[in-house]
């Protein structure tokens, strides 16, 4: 705590104005004393000595004169090993930890540590006496599941540092000091296996950053193959209630190809949430078959949980993410809701009475969102490794009209767009991404050339259905009906994947491509047919073999039984295929 | 003694203001005018000028009337004797007992800590065909019924209320029409479940403040009654009155108006509401179904928008009936796999008919020739009307679903349903 002393002057919603004697600085932290709980704020605004704060907690009871104190440090989180498997509230309250502590409810005031105090890690140094380092350079590891954590020193040390002493192989918790550095100036600083960072600042501890250019594998086959995300990236997902979102998010968080996923459920359902915290426990990574919460951090700060909290919680999230990023590591956030978090910066904007901008969001919405997805990044760092953060966001447009400032804004920024509609989810087509809406502007698993190429016989078959509800079946052309039979059925079994079905929910990219060739070779085939009734019975039972296939395991003989038969049945009825569907087809194998 | 300020320095709208000292943001003031007493709360402070907002209104108030400070914030007394009992917003009883004054609660508490929540594991059963066996409600869950005015949703809450499976109604009106507030009087007491029911009821005529206090009464109460174990519906109607009533005050008070008027903390202040709903690991658990009206049947409107987002879900009543197509329950799928082993398929399987129904019909309008099938479907959606969507079946659950494969018996073959061969074996009537 600092010396500056302070009493609130004022209270409005959860902004209390506090008159202070001494220094402040922006978005410092502070506590208001109320009875014999302290409630935390952050300083948004000083003028003079008023100094406006949102609180974290519902502000009730509070009184003007009531005692305010400066801890002189801004909103920071703990890093260090332990933050794996944990679920936190926005402000990295663990929330087992406090249920444990106050029951059923959250009651106000109440602040834990964040990384268990008592845990022992086994620490092996890496530095030895006398070596040169500097701010995020290893000083040795620790095994934290089944990664490799490594001890650095605390990002805030600027300037070089020589290792005076450094602890022995040895178990230690993380408030036992580790190594003893030496500054330039002679002054000795002990460093433990923790420290804070503050969240509104972004971790820039690498030596450059780098264009995204590998794939981070979903699979799910629309994202992948059609609008893919590389790591290091950045998407949104907006959608209209209902449009599955949060379902995607999930399947997401199960089968994405990291190392480290953290989710922030920022101002949306508890009931989701809770599905993910009693589920994961029992699910296994594929990657390192343990538990899935191994490699998982949760934020989670509901939609009935304080809002100036959910502000803070997707930064929260992002700082471990960085965290995670400095040791070499490929971490992906998902943030559900991003609208959430700016309708609860337009809260608070209302409060200082700002001049709103578009439907009263602030007029710095749109740079705020920018330089939070600007976090994310593929990383080169000194020691040569790279590491990742992919941010993908939800967004909740009001009325599912993506015109809206924080979609638009969102849009700006990102690498990739995974539009959801209303139409789409209607019809219970799972994922409901749009497939002419959206866009992506990185590099899958497929040659983008190729994806562009079957992408047209999307656009073609939609125009053609759009005709037929005109001039109806009778007044198409067969050729037309073809072509629209042809976008159907990528649509069916491609685009769409059965999330109920253990096979079909997660796709590998051999499996895909293997998939895409079979549909290119469809798309890119001629056929005659005698009348439409017998073009569409034949697509539907191309279609229906196909989906049984999409059921049946990778490799197993059943598979490649049911692959054959339907090439076989493709080649009864082909007559000629197109060049372009040729070259595809060939640069598959 | 509390001291009584005597001066008032303005007041706007609902909202008063005096000079006063050492008094807590939230907390009740009661102020005396000519017309009686009335209660106000603290929802500004501004050095010494507190703003607080009159539950009776502005209207008469004087700069001369006297205020005193009561040093707690909006409580409701929690017991037993509320059972059966009508109140108004401000918790004062609205039918001819007494008030109630003992075990003083704190309304609008902090929210429940996320990891003690569990997974919704049971259905509620109200006997209605259209929510048993096509969209399960499910303990814990939160529903909006999405309507238009003029629809018979308070109809369907008395239902609702008088059937449920459930120990404990609470009934959260908010700028009820006084013969609607009548009109659940009547129902609940001749349905005999008004001894299972406590009513917190602001009617269109009562101050807008009261409307507001509604859904945090009724569910602060229901909170209490939970942790003891009980298992309580908390039924509120009508959402957008309370979300008006948000818009009245806000705008009075000069708040930036966000979306068509509405406050930017809209979706904040119905989600903290919703999101009380839930299953206490080791109690008894809170399920909220709250009629949305939707200004001009339109889904996109902030209110209904913002619910939408919240909720688990939506029943969507129209004509009279509860849509199949619109109406979803985002829970069903917990717990319709452990009821009866062809609830899932009679729900997908009649609801495919049904919609095949609904094209057959738009052919009939617009004057194509009706197959052999399209005659079948018309009976079909016919009969479906009438024995499963009409508001007044009540049947169980089983009976419904026996009730289904009759209607499916009577209009197609067994082929034509598009059902497993396996259930068609066990449960296709045989012919008497």
């Amino acid at each position: 705590m600092t010396n500056t002393k302070g009493a609130v002057t004022g209270v409005n919603g959860n902004m209390v104005t506090v008159r202070v004697d001494g220094t402040v600085a922006m978005n410092e932290v502070a506590y208001i004393l109320v009875a014999d709980k302290k409630l935390k704020a952050e300083v948004i605004r000083i003028r003079g000595d008023q100094v406006q704060t949102q609180v974290f907690e519902m502000t009730k009871g509070i009184k003007v004169g009531m005692p305010v104190e400066f801890s002189g440090e801004m909103l920071a989180v703990a890093l260090g090993p332990g933050l794996l498997g944990m679920i936190y509230d926005g402000l990295q309250n663990p929330l087992p930890e406090v249920a444990a502590k106050t029951g059923n409810f959250l009651e106000p005031g109440v602040y834990l540590d964040a990384l268990p105090r008592d845990r022992k890690w086994a620490f092996t140094p890496s530095a030895k006496p006398g070596d040169k380092l500097e701010r995020a350079d290893t000083l040795g590891t620790v095994p934290e599941g089944a990664f490799t954590h490594r001890i650095m020193v605390p990002f805030g040390m600027l300037g070089s540092y020589t290792v005076k002493s450094i602890k022995p192989a040895g178990s230690y918790t993380i408030h036992d000091e580790v190594a003893v550095l030496q500054d330039e100036s002679g002054n000795s600083h002990s460093v433990r296996m923790s420290f804070q960072w503050p969240v509104k600042r972004a971790i820039d501890c690498y030596v450059e950053r780098l264009k995204p250019v590998e794939p981070m594998v979903t699979k799910t086959r629309i994202i992948d193959t059609f609008f893919p995300v590389a790591k290091g990236g950045t998407y949104c997902i907006p959608g209209p209630f209902g449009a599955g979102k949060t379902v995607l998010q999930q399947v997401t968080s199960r089968n994405a190809d990291v190392d480290i996923v953290i989710l922030a459920a920022c101002g949306e359902r508890a009931g989701e949430v809770v599905e993910t915290l009693k589920e994961f426990p029992e699910l296994l990574d594929p990657k390192t078959g343990k538990s899935l919460m191994e490699r998982t951090i949760i934020v989670c700060n509901t939609s009935s949980m304080p809002v100036a909290s959910r502000e803070a919680s997707v930064y929260t999230a992002v700082t471990m993410a960085e965290y995670y990023r400095q040791m070499g590591l490929n971490v992906l956030l998902l943030a559900d809701s991003t609208s959430r978090w700016a309708q609860a910066m337009r809260e608070m904007s209302g409060r200082l009475e700002e001049i709103p901008g578009e439907e009263a969001f602030p007029a710095y919405l749109e740079s705020v969102i920018a330089s939070f997805y600007e976090r994310a990044g593929i990383v080169r760092l000194k020691d040569g490794a790279t590491g990742s953060v992919t941010i993908g966001g939800t967004v909740s447009p009001a009325g599912g009209n993506f015109e809206e400032p924080v979609t638009q804004a969102t849009l700006k920024v990102v690498g990739a767009f995974h539009g959801l509609s209303r139409e789409r989810s209607d019809a219970r087509k799972y994922p409901a991404i749009h497939p002419l809406d959206s866009w992506s502007k990185y590099e899958g698993v497929m040659q983008p050339s190729s994806v562009a190429w079957a992408h047209h016989y999307l656009e073609r078959g939609t125009e053609v259905g759009q005709m037929m509800k005109v001039v109806g079946e009778e007044g198409t052309s067969i050729d037309d009906y073809i072509i629209y039979l042809k976008g159907e059925f990528l649509d069916a079994v491609y685009l769409q994947q059965n999330s109920f079905d253990a096979v079909d929910a997660s796709v590998s990219p051999e499996r895909q491509k293997l998939s895409f060739s079979r549909v290119v070779r469809v798309l890119g085939s001629s056929f005659s047919f005698k009348d439409k009734e017998e073009a569409r019975a034949w697509f539907n039972r191309l279609r229906q073999s196909f989906l049984d296939m999409n059921g049946i395991e990778w490799g197993k003989p059943a598979f490649k039984d049911a692959d054959k038969a339907i090439v076989a049945f493709m080649d009864e009825r082909a007559t000629a295929l197109a060049p372009e569907a040729k070259r595809i087809i060939e640069s598959l194998e | 003694m509390k001291k009584v300020y005597s001066r008032i320095e303005s007041i706007t709208g609902n909202v008063i203001s005096v000079r006063a000292q050492d008094v807590a943001y939230g907390e009740l003031a009661s102020v005396s005018t000519r017309f009686g007493h009335s209660l106000a709360e603290v929802i500004r402070l501004e050095d010494d000028l507190v703003s607080l907002q009159v539950f009776a209104g502005g209207r008469g108030i004087s700069t001369g009337d006297e205020l005193r400070f009561l040093g707690n914030p909006m409580r409701v007394s929690f017991s037993d004797s509320l059972k059966g009992r009508i109140f108004n917003g401000a918790g004062e009883p609205r039918d001819k007992g007494p008030a109630l004054a003992e075990n003083l609660i704190p309304i609008g508490g902090p929210s429940v800590n996320p990891t003690n929540r569990i997974i919704p594991r049971e259905m509620i059963r109200t006997g209605i065909p259209m929510i048993d066996l096509f969209n399960t409600l499910v303990k814990s869950q939160k529903l909006p019924i999405f309507s238009v005015s003029g629809e018979p949703y308070n109809q369907l809450l008395a239902r609702i209320a008088m059937q449920a499976e459930v120990d404990l109604i609470i009934l959260g009106g908010m700028g009820l029409k006084y013969d609607d507030y009548l009109y659940f009087k009547e129902a609940l007491e001749n349905g005999g479940a008004l001894q299972k029911t406590i009513m917190f009821v602001h009617t269109a005529a009562d101050p807008v403040v009261e409307c507001l206090m509604v859904p945090d009464i009724s569910l602060a109460v229901a909170e209490r009654f939970a942790l003891k174990g009980l298992n309580v519906l908390v039924l509120l109607t009508d959402m957008t009155n309370f979300a008006d009533a948000l818009k009245e005050i806000a705008i009075t008070q000069e708040q930036v108006p966000s979306n068509r008027g509405y406050p930017g903390d809209l979706y904040s202040q119905l989600a903290a509401r919703y999101e009380k709903a839930v299953d206490f690991a080791d109690a008894g658990s809170i399920t909220t179904l709250a009629v949305t009206t939707m200004p001009g049947d339109d889904v996109t409107h902030p209110v209904p928008d913002n619910t939408g987002y919240i909720t688990e879900g939506q029943f969507y009543l129209k004509g009279g009936r509860i849509e199949p197509f619109g109406s979803l329950s985002r829970l069903k799928q917990m717990v319709n796999g452990k009821t009866r082993s062809d609830h899932r398929a009679i729900m997908d399987g009649m609801i495919k008919l049904f919609s095949a129904y609904r094209d057959t019909l738009e052919k009939k309008s617009m004057g194509f020739q009706m197959s052999a099938w399209d005659q079948k479907l018309l009976k079909y959606g016919e009969l479906f009307e009438r024995e499963m969507m009409d508001l007044s079946v009540n049947v169980p659950l089983e009976k419904a679903l026996d009730k289904g494969w009759e209607i499916l018996a009577s209009c197609f073959d067994p082929q034509e349903t598009g059902l497993q061969t396996k259930l068609l074996d066990q449960f296709w009537p045989k012919k008497a």
